[in-house]
């Protein structure tokens, strides 16, 4: 190949049609509130490790539903389960369970 | 795809682009690229449809380049716009005409901010005497080169000597349209058939007996977008951009593409090379790539002109497989041959796509 | 003598109210241009939020305000402004003189091929709400294949909160009526991915809010903040629709089955018209002035013209009905008065 000194740039676009939804019907199933999240981000606000971390329930469900599972699963690893974010949301998600769930069914996905 | 539904439309933009007694405005780059295209303009306007249509060695850029680089302020842009006007005053012309699709971009969204902001205008004609003591009239219709070759679509059917039809099926050729940016995205009714479904290019298709292909990425920019190209470290962004475009059209297996504007065809055509050497992929059928044109070309092979005076053997996707396709004669032994017959030398033939 | 009200436009508004006249004794007379009553709602299939068939509201309207004058097929040609009131001439010949009038001119839907880039009326899978409506009233739609309903699309506010489309005001029954039809597909094609692309969602009404988490957990309908930029088609036909979504802030896109673009209401140019004859004032949103949008919504600053309805801006069909009976219960005063 020449060297042009520039090759074509990654697109970071979503393409809804290549997700794989299958984990995430499978958290739906054992957590139906995995799908109501209304994106108000009071869990995050609360957070005591999103400023440091960038760990984001709202986040983290928003990821896992656009097939960003890695770094979702990263992220989720900085949440010390305090459950603060639990006694925020206005929906009573109960989130913390929620990140519980999340790490154990994505881990094994993460390794592949 | 409903096409009255585009009919509609194109019945909603209507333009109203003048008979003749044009005055002529070249592009900065497409003589490089594309040597023989706004020549064979000037012959279809003078020598096929007998149009006054005149230019003056005086003018310059339109500085529409620089402006859309970010490197001059707009009023010097309308200050060298303004000079291009008087120009055009004193040839006693009132019907401006621009070969850029830019310049055209750049002159209606002069005229237009002159008519919201009088002042302004007010203040260019002031700097214009200043600096060269010329003064002008507004044009009084503005047209792009294209919208002049659409309006005579037909006239040129009437005298084609070869149509957009595939010699062995006749059928129609699969064309890709490509409408220059500044065409009409900015000012959706300055535009044959607006900035959604234009119709400029499409319309001469179809006039020539073509098929226009309505590809999903087909409003993409084609990837030049002057910063993007212009600055070597974005210039990842301008090939990706087109690579997206090339395989959004590519299940249709396009035969040509057409495009309007000066750096759509260089960016179409030269990346189509760089790509298959990036990639290893190429998109025209055997190993080629698809063919890349000009309307002016277009319009220059449909009345018969040999290939080699359209200039075609300077682009770099070869041409050869869609002239074939219609059945245009040429003369390989002719292709390297300059106008007065001089070796003009063969260029370095690419690795991937093939080029002949 | 009975009193003559005429109530120009026979949509829901111009139906209860003439119901709630006719009760309090008076004479209504229901000019209704189209030809038969019910406007827009008749042509609806069912209503939020309780998925009531439209067809019983329309039903049950149509006995209340059966011993009403009705004119179909009846335009107002001219309204005369006299000492004491008004002359009403009509398309029909019959000229109307009477005190009162009541404006129930309704809205008009959005054009949706106005939005160019959605391509409505261009490629062959692009809906309105209007349409599913229809279809979900059992008519045939060659462009809804229920064969191939494996991911459909909502755009919320087509034509609403545009300012370019002339429509800076937002809709109000959209977010909800997504919702619903989201739902209602959802139930007939349950294997379906369903997006619907909104701006903000704006569930003010009673059990709205309620419809959207039963859509969200339920039915696993998928919402995505942002809105679709553009449709094309690809080369199975399918639509491709690209947006932001802006809760991530990346831009994405999907193939789509069916895409159901959700029109909004405008003011209606009848009503316009006819406030041109009589001086009416109009508002910024170019519907009909009231008196006073806080105390007075269903009263116009003329003597004897009362408004009921979406002609004053975009309502909410138990809001039309209770405006409707509102205006009645003004004239019926107004009328006790003289």
């Amino acid at each position: 190949m020449n060297g042009f000194g520039f090759k074509l740039s990654p697109s970071s676009a979503i393409n809804l049609d290549k997700i794989d939804r299958t984990l995430f019907d499978e958290l739906c199933r054992i957590e139906p509130d995995a799908l109501r999240c209304m994106a108000c981000g009071s869990c995050t606000a609360t957070c005591t490790a999103s400023g440091l971390s960038g760990m984001s329930v709202r986040k983290m469900l928003l990821n896992l539903q656009r097939g960003k599972v890695n770094e979702t699963v990263r992220m989720i690893s900085g949440c010390m389960l305090c459950g603060k974010c639990t006694m925020v949301c206005p929906r009573g998600i109960k989130t913390r369970r929620l990140i519980l769930t999340v790490s154990r069914l994505y881990k094994k996905e993460e390794q592949v | 795809m409903i096409y009255q539904g585009k009919q509609k439309i194109w019945s909603d933009y209507q333009k109203e682009i003048p008979d003749d007694k044009w005055y002529y405005v070249r592009s900065c780059i497409r003589q490089n690229f594309f040597p023989a295209s706004e020549k064979m303009f000037m012959e279809i306007c003078r020598n096929v449809l007998g149009k006054d249509i005149y230019e003056n060695e005086h003018h310059t850029t339109c500085g529409g380049i620089a402006y859309h680089c970010d490197t001059i302020p707009q009023e010097t842009v309308m200050t060298i716009v303004a000079r291009q006007f008087a120009l055009m005053t004193e040839a006693g012309y009132e019907n401006y005409v621009a070969s850029c699709i830019t310049s055209f971009g750049n002159y209606t969204e002069i005229l237009e901010t002159w008519n919201e902001f009088p002042e302004l205008e007010a203040k260019i004609r002031e700097l214009l005497w200043k600096a060269c003591r010329k003064e002008f009239k507004k044009p009084k219709h503005l047209a792009h080169s294209s919208d002049l070759i659409f309006k005579f679509r037909n006239e040129i059917a009437e005298k084609a000597k070869f149509l957009l039809v595939n010699k062995e099926t006749g059928e129609p050729l699969k064309v890709v349209e490509h409408i220059g940016c500044h065409y009409s995205k900015m000012f959706p009714s300055k535009g044959v058939g607006g900035a959604e479904y234009p119709y400029v290019l499409t319309g001469m298709v179809e006039s020539w007996g073509g098929n226009i292909i309505d590809y999903p990425e087909r409003r993409h920019c084609c990837g030049y977008g002057f910063r993007q190209y212009h600055v070597k470290a974005n210039r990842g962004y301008s090939i990706s951009n087109t690579h997206k475009k090339f395989e959004s059209m590519a299940p249709y297996k396009p035969d040509m593409i057409i495009t309007n504007c000066p750096g759509c065809p260089y960016f179409l055509d030269r990346w189509q090379y760089v790509i298959a050497e990036m990639e290893g992929k190429t998109y025209g059928q055997n190993g080629f790539g698809i063919p890349v044109f000009t309307y002016e070309e277009v319009a220059g092979l449909v009345l018969g002109y040999d290939p080699w005076d359209l200039g075609l053997q300077l682009h770099q996707t070869a041409v050869e497989p869609l002239l074939d396709k219609i059945g245009i004669e040429y003369d390989p032994e002719q292709k390297y041959k300059g106008l007065d017959r001089k070796d003009i030398m063969r260029p370095e033939l690419p690795k991937t796509m093939k080029c002949f | 003598m009975k009193e003559i009200i005429a109530i120009i436009g026979g949509g829901i508004a111009g139906m209860e109210a003439a119901a709630q006249l006719l009760k309090f004794g008076h004479a209504p007379i229901i000019i209704e241009k189209g030809e038969r009553l019910g406007g827009h709602v008749a042509r609806w299939n069912r209503l939020f939020p309780d998925l009531t068939p439209a067809g019983e509201l329309i039903e049950r309207l149509t006995e209340a305000c059966k011993e009403a004058s009705i004119f179909l097929n009846t335009e107002v040609s001219l309204v005369n402004r006299l000492r004491d009131g008004y002359n009403i001439v009509l398309s029909n010949g019959i000229t109307i003189s009477t005190k009162y009038i009541l404006m129930t001119t309704g809205f008009k839907m959005f054009e949706a091929s106005k939005k160019e880039e959605y391509g409505y009326g261009i490629y062959n899978n692009v809906v309105t709400n209007s349409d599913l409506e229809n279809w979900f009233n059992g008519n045939r739609d060659e462009r809804i294949d229920s064969s191939s309903m494996k991911t459909i699309g909502f755009v919320h506010c087509v034509g609403s909160r545009d300012e370019k489309a002339g429509n800076g005001q937002c809709s109000k029954v959209c977010c909800i009526t997504a919702i619903k039809q989201a739902i209602e597909l959802k139930e007939m094609y349950p294997d379906a991915q369903i997006y619907c692309f909104y701006m903000d969602l704006r569930l003010f009404g009673k059990k709205f809010e309620d419809f959207y988490t039963k859509a969200q957990r339920d039915h696993g309908i998928h919402f995505i903040r942002g809105r679709v930029s553009e449709v094309s088609e690809n080369i199975d036909g399918k639509l491709i629709v690209k947006a932001e979504d802006t809760l991530l802030g990346k831009p994405l896109k999907v193939t789509l089955d069916l895409l159901v673009l959700m029109s909004g209401m405008t003011c209606n140019p009848d009503s316009s018209r006819l406030a041109s004859m009589i001086s009416l004032p109009t508002d910024s949103d170019r519907f009909l002035k009231s008196e006073d949008n806080i105390t007075h919504i269903t009263s116009s600053p003329k003597k004897g013209v009362f408004y009921a309805g979406a002609c004053t801006g975009p309502k909410t069909v138990p809001e039309t009905l209770a405006e409707a009976r509102s205006a009645a219960l003004d004239i019926h005063f107004k009328i006790q008065e003289s």
